[in-house]
């Protein structure tokens, strides 16, 4: 039994889905790939989320780790597992900060559990930050570029 | 020229917005200097050696009157009355204040203008060809495409912290006005075989520390999949670029290490998943944009100037280029009087200089990487009248491309990282040319000087370069010849042991000694090295 290396549910500071919080317990990419029966995963900056795609349909969650914020490799690993058809949680988890929010949102997190709680106002208005997007990613929305041409 | 709409608009307040509160929280002290630093550099504000320095972004360097004077306006009301035009297109001020900074951005904002990813780890300002939409030998106007991509790479969800800064410039001719192959990603807008228009794509380009020139990784990608395939080569880089070392973590060096072939075949990979995902924005976008860079009211009129007055003279063989209407031509404003600071401009004339694009050129100024300013159609007619006012306003040196236009760094007089400086060597190497009355007689000679190996001053691509190293705590300065920026791209080869300030204005001279002496009927300085190698020049240095 691999130990248990993620955040716990108390951890998760801001949550969007319904859907009760998967409380598993989480191993590293390699094992998850050796363990059939493992439905809670974490991603390292260093791990290639592609090799998960096999297994999506058993997971209820993948923790992205960000050891420091300003390695940008989660947000890729994110928007691949949620194009590849992932909607179990999506959960950021490390150095999170208010002002990488709204972009993890936009690369498909749903779930944030940053190492040191943010302002809870600060987190409201940086989720709320554009009120348009440029660019067509992982959340759905429309871009402006689709909204000048309907 | 491209104008906001109420979306894009939005997006520039909306940021503004955001950094006003962020500079208070730090005047307040509610932010730590490093929990406020990675803020401030999203807005292009550096601290540099004696004040902030703010960045601003003049996409693919084309603005407009208004822009160029709220521009000369800040420059009086929030800097020491002049600001500093960089070889990325962009405009620096050196001497700004914390307080002063997010009214800075409101100033901007109000004409269409922010300093948005002019530093960080992002996708920067995108830069063109300084004539595009005047140049006679241009395909098409490449700012349409730059535009789409600007759009495209600001506030980019996935693309905000890559392994490193990243760099794009898009061009549209064989003619190479915008160093495309030193670029992280350089596009040339092409026409294949059957007649239609893509974009070829050149990948893993650079200067800094390992210059290195990018490879072609595809040929022809069609226009309605042109961002879809930016979006894949940035993703192949963000996932595997490198991360533990800061100066191997540009994407030439993922490239270099990985291969063009195998990052190619995963580029092509990424691209076909992409393509199945619709990321591409709307064909018709591209088709809303178009029309803002359509070609102003041209006229027919005189296509030759009045040459009695031989300083008039030369300056319109020297400074101006031809046009695709043979009536006009573009006029290069020199920002490279002899002596002074390359790239500098005071705010009175950035004024001039907007009246001037007003007057005579459909209110339209282009920044060339070169550092300097471009009024991109003027009547051949109206030259005189523009010459006789740039004059007026010491705009008028008639030195494009010559040994006295040299890009410089802003160097040790400003920039914490900086070994040397670079300032005062092109001050003395240009006064130096023109006392001695030779500028005319070497022709093109590009000279470029950076003040430390990060290569700002582009020394890597020059046809003599100057780089300023550290040398026991005194500065010293390495001549490198053979570079070129150009579309006969190369990297200019160190000559040998450094000099200091006063040797290596002298080293420029005698390198020039030698090209005049082997020149071959109608050489530039740069094709006779090319032909006769480094050892003549070696020898008259250091024999
Ligand atoms: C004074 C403040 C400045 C600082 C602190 C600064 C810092 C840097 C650094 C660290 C690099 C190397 C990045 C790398 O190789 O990964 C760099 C490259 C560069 N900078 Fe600057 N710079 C400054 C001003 C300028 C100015 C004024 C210009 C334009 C005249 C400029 C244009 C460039 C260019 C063109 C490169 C090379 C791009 C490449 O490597 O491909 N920078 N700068
Ligand atoms: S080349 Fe070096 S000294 Fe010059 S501006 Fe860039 S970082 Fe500063």
């Amino acid at each position: 039994m691999a130990t248990d290396l993620g955040t716990s549910p108390d951890e998760v500071q801001f949550r969007f889905r319904e859907d009760e919080v998967a409380d598993h317990g989480t191993v590293t990419v390699d094992a998850c790939c050796d363990q059939t029966n493992a439905t809670a995963v974490r991603i390292e900056p260093g791990d290639d989320a592609r090799v998960l795609l096999p297994f999506l349909d058993r997971l209820a969650l993948v923790e992205v780790n960000f050891p420091s914020f300003g390695d940008g490799r989660g947000y890729s690993a994110a928007r691949i597992l949620r194009e590849a058809g992932y909607t179990g949680e999506l959960r950021a988890v490390g150095d999170v900060l208010i002002d990488q929010l709204s972009h993890m949102r936009r690369c498909g997190f749903d779930a944030f559990a940053p190492d040191k709680p943010l302002d809870e106002d600060d987190a409201k208005r940086a989720f709320a930050q554009w009120d348009n997007v440029y660019q067509s990613a992982a959340d759905g929305r429309r871009t402006i570029q689709e909204l000048r041409h309907e | 020229m491209y104008k906001y709409d109420s979306y894009d608009q939005a997006m520039v307040d909306a940021r503004v917005e955001e950094f006003r509160d962020q500079a208070q929280r730090r005047l307040d002290g509610k932010l730590t200097e490093d929990q406020f630093k990675p803020l401030r550099l999203m807005n292009g504000l550096y601290l540099q050696l004696h004040a902030y320095m703010l960045r601003v972004a003049i996409p693919y360097g084309t603005l407009n009157s208004r822009q160029m004077i709220a521009l000369g306006d800040i420059a009086d009301k929030y800097d020491r009355g002049y600001g500093h035009f960089t070889t990325r297109q962009n405009l620096q001020y050196n001497w700004i204040k914390l307080e002063d900074a997010a009214d800075i951005l409101a100033d901007l904002s109000k004409v269409e203008m922010h300093a948005i990813q002019t530093s960080g780890n992002c996708i920067r300002n995108i830069s063109s060809d300084h004539f595009a939409g005047a140049a006679h030998d241009e395909l098409i106007d490449p700012r349409p495409y730059a535009e789409l991509l600007r759009q495209w790479s600001s506030f980019h969800p996935e693309f905000t912290y890559l392994p490193r800064k990243f760099k794009i410039a898009v061009i549209a001719a064989d003619t190479d006005r915008a160093a495309m192959r030193l670029h992280d990603i350089g596009i040339q807008i092409v026409r294949n075989d059957a007649g239609e228009i893509g974009a070829s794509f050149y990948v893993g380009g650079g200067m800094g520390r390992t210059p290195m020139i990018a490879p072609q990784i595809r040929d022809f990608v069609p226009l309605d999949q042109l961002v879809t395939y930016a979006e894949a080569c940035l993703r192949v880089y963000n996932r595997y670029g490198r991360r533990d070392n800061k100066y191997k973590a540009r994407i030439k060096i993922l490239v270099h290490e990985m291969g063009a072939e195998e990052y190619t075949r995963q580029v092509e990979e990424e691209f076909a998943h992409l393509l199945e995902q619709g990321v591409e924005p709307p064909l018709a976008e591209l088709e809303r944009i178009k029309p803002f860079f359509a070609d102003p009211a041209f006229e027919d009129g005189p296509k030759s100037v009045d040459r009695s007055d031989p300083d008039f003279a030369l300056w319109v063989d020297r400074n101006t280029v031809r046009h695709k209407h043979d009536s006009y031509v573009s006029a290069v404003i020199s920002l490279k009087p002899v002596g002074g600071i390359p790239g500098d401009a005071t705010g009175d004339q950035m004024r001039l200089m907007a009246k001037l694009a007003k007057q005579y050129s459909f209110d339209e100024l282009r920044v060339m990487h070169t550092q300097n300013i471009v009024l991109p159609h003027v009547r051949i007619a109206d030259l005189h009248a523009l010459w006789t006012e740039l004059e007026a306003a010491d705009l008028g040196a008639p030195n494009l491309d010559t040994i006295e236009d040299i890009i410089a760094c802003p160097g040790l007089d400003y920039c914490a990282l900086a070994n040397a400086r670079s300032i005062t060597v092109a001050q003395r190497i240009s006064e130096n040319f023109a006392k001695k009355n030779r500028t005319e007689e070497l022709g093109q000679l590009k000279l470029k000087i950076s003040g430390c190996i990060n290569a700002c001053g582009h020394h890597h691509a020059g046809h003599i370069g100057i780089l300023g190293v550290d040398k026991k705590g005194t500065e010293n300065y390495q001549l490198s010849l053979g570079g070129s920026e150009a579309e006969d791209v190369s990297l200019a080869k160190i000559t040998g042991p450094g000099f200091d300030e006063d040797g290596v204005v002298g080293a420029v001279e005698t390198v020039t000694d030698v090209y005049l002496e082997q020149r071959e009927e109608g050489e530039r300085f740069l094709d006779t090295y090319r032909r006769i190698g480094m050892t003549p020049f070696k020898e008259a240095l250091y024999g």
